[in-house]
């Protein structure tokens, strides 16, 4: 297992990128003169071009969605538990388009791009983002790989917000969407997360307003903090405690032992963030989960999500897990029950799962087996 | 198809939007959308049973019906089906409230507990019924709110339902006559078509 010659794995990929040189107008009044999106496919597109799913990644998610970058590679990408021949997004039917989003960090146009007005990185003059934006550039990449109309459009978390984007967006373009873990909109709570992640990044001697990379430097510190914040939020505490409990991994708590006590979980969470920094674009961050802050389904139909999906031409699959508390399983709900409302396709499925958020990556044998079941439907459809 | 299911299938019509409350596998709904092109909807609990109904490719929610319904719109659906879970949920008169909210028309069938074998079996050996039909003992049975036929018309005599039909299985093939005659003793299933 986790090598390119499992059979269950797409092997060996590589990413592309497509360059754009026709502005795309932005949602903040700004446009961009042109942008690249780097994008992995994985399976054939068949003649009729009508096999071809879009997966749209969450707030820290990439292009590399599944297989492995090379022979020695033994960390496949980000899905690759739903993504290859036999399993839920089966490349033997499907042919999957996975992009990072504009704005990214791992190769689309993003803060840290060269801004070609001036020369230097855009920096915190990226024009801000919001979900549709990504949605409109997926479109453009549709265009040019020859997708009229996607079989489905899948996405969890922030992706699956994307998800619902484009079946309001493009109807006649999505013939499903699979929407996990997400929700119309965020909940106070969860704006006051990305709010301290914003602020531990900001308030890093290092951010310098955002000019970071024009001074050679990043917010290292910060952007750990804010990964570390993200991090307990994906996780539930059932899960935290099967994991770590309170296990120690250096010191003792033992009455007349001094010096410093370090819990496993303490260490956990600093490698997370640690590992994040090094990999993840500060500006890309806030501007990230600025876009999630910003997202709100109905705004445009007069706040009332029953309209919002009676734009939808497409069927819906919503699926929840039960220890989510970050997107819980009642905000996928009252997805279910918007569209129950608007007469549109769903089903719905709850997950128990101890892995709160984080659980839509993981090999839940109900979730793949119902997800599956749902995508074969997808497959005589297409 | 079960016996049942085929004599609602008479009362659907043809392009009409149902909900089918405890759809289990949706064998019914299947049929629903293959003879009568139905758009259909379906609320189960049980997680195989959900998979099963979605790999047949129906739109399936994931809900306890014990638990409401009123996520679902007044009048939003032509039809609302449940078949052989009246006895199963927990306020069978509260569910049959809100399935008259929400559909035009509903569908009702359940187990006759006043089938001439319960009464036998209750009268002579002074226990609950266990037969091939409620294999269950009183202690583990999902069925928890038995009635008979004549129990459910007069409770929907006391809410003003109106029984705009009445059908009924008999133990064998062979018995229609006796089951329509005296269907409190001869129905081993009765299926009613309500509405307010």
């Amino acid at each position: 297992m986790n090598t390119p010659s499992d059979s269950q794995s797409v092997g060996i990929v590589a990413p592309q990128v497509a360059r754009f040189d026709q502005p795309l107008e932005l949602a903040c009044g700004r446009s961009l003169p042109n942008y690249e999106l780097v994008y992995e496919t994985y399976g054939e597109l068949n003649a009729q071009c009508s096999n071809a799913v879009l997966v749209c990644h969450a707030l820290s998610g990439h292009h590399h969605a599944a297989g492995y970058h090379g022979k020695e590679d033994r960390r496949p990408g980000w899905w690759d538990e739903c993504i290859g021949p036999g399993k839920p997004i089966d490349t033997n039917r499907f042919f999957v388009v996975s992009l990072n989003n504009l704005g990214g960090c791992h190769g689309s146009t993003g803060p840290s791009s060269t801004n070609p007005e001036t020369g230097k990185p855009w920096g915190p003059d990226f024009p801000a983002l919001r979900a549709r934006d990504w949605v409109h550039s997926q479109a453009r990449l549709a265009d040019r790989l020859g997708i009229e109309c996607w079989a489905a459009v899948i996405g969890g978390s922030l992706g699956g917000m994307q998800a619902m984007r484009w079946a309001l967006e493009y109807p006649q373009r999505i013939k499903h969407c699979v929407v996990i873990a997400a929700a119309m909109k965020l909940s106070a709570q969860n704006l006051a997360f990305n709010e301290v992640a914003r602020q531990a990044i900001v308030s890093d001697p290092d951010f310098l307003q955002g000019y970071y990379q024009q001074q050679d430097t990043i917010p290292a510190q910060g952007l750990a903090l804010a990964r570390m914040v993200g991090h307990i939020t994906y996780l539930s505490d059932d899960a935290m405690a099967n994991k770590f409990g309170r296990a120690l991994r250096s010191g003792s708590l033992e009455q007349g032992s001094e010096g410093d006590v370090e819990f496993q979980v303490q260490s956990y969470l600093r490698h997370q963030g640690s590992q994040f920094s090094g990999s993840f674009d500060a500006n890309t961050y806030i501007l990230m989960t600025r876009a999630l802050d910003y997202f709100d389904l109905a705004r445009e139909y007069d706040h009332d999500p029953v309209a919002a999906f009676g734009q939808a031409k497409c069927s819906f699959l919503v699926i929840s897990f039960s220890t989510d508390w970050r997107f819980s399983p009642a905000r996928s709900r009252e997805i279910v029950d918007a569209l129950i409302a608007a007469d549109k396709a769903v089903s719905y499925i709850d997950i128990e799962a101890d892995e709160g958020h984080d659980a839509f990556l993981m090999p839940i044998p109900r979730y793949l087996a119902a997800f599956s079941a749902y995508m074969q439907r997808v497959g005589d459809e297409a | 198809m079960r016996l049942d299911l085929a004599h609602i299938l008479r009362w659907i019509a043809p392009g009409s939007r149902v909900l089918d409350l405890g759809c289990g596998d949706g064998e019914f709904l299947e049929l629903l959308r293959d003879k009568r092109q139905v758009r259909g909807t379906g609320l189960e609990i049980d997680d195989d049973m959900i998979t099963a109904a979605i790999s047949r490719g129906l739109n399936i929610v994931e809900q306890n019906m014990d638990k409401g319904l009123s996520n679902f719109p007044d009048q939003s659906f032509d039809t609302v089906v449940m078949a052989h879970a009246l006895q199963a949920v927990h306020y069978p008169d509260k569910v049959l409230d809100e399935m008259l909210r929400i559909g035009r028309q509903c569908i009702v069938t359940f187990p006759n507990f006043g089938h001439w074998r319960c009464r036998l079996y209750l009268g002579t050996r002074g226990r609950m019924p266990v037969s091939r039909f409620m294999p269950y003992h009183w202690y583990d049975t999902p069925n928890i709110h038995f009635c008979t036929v004549r129990d459910f018309e007069a409770l929907c005599h006391n809410k003003g339902i109106h029984i705009l039909a009445r059908d009924v299985v008999g133990n064998t093939q062979r018995q229609p006559l006796l089951a329509g005659t005296w269907p409190n003793l001869f129905a081993t299933t009765a299926i009613y078509h309500i509405t307010r």
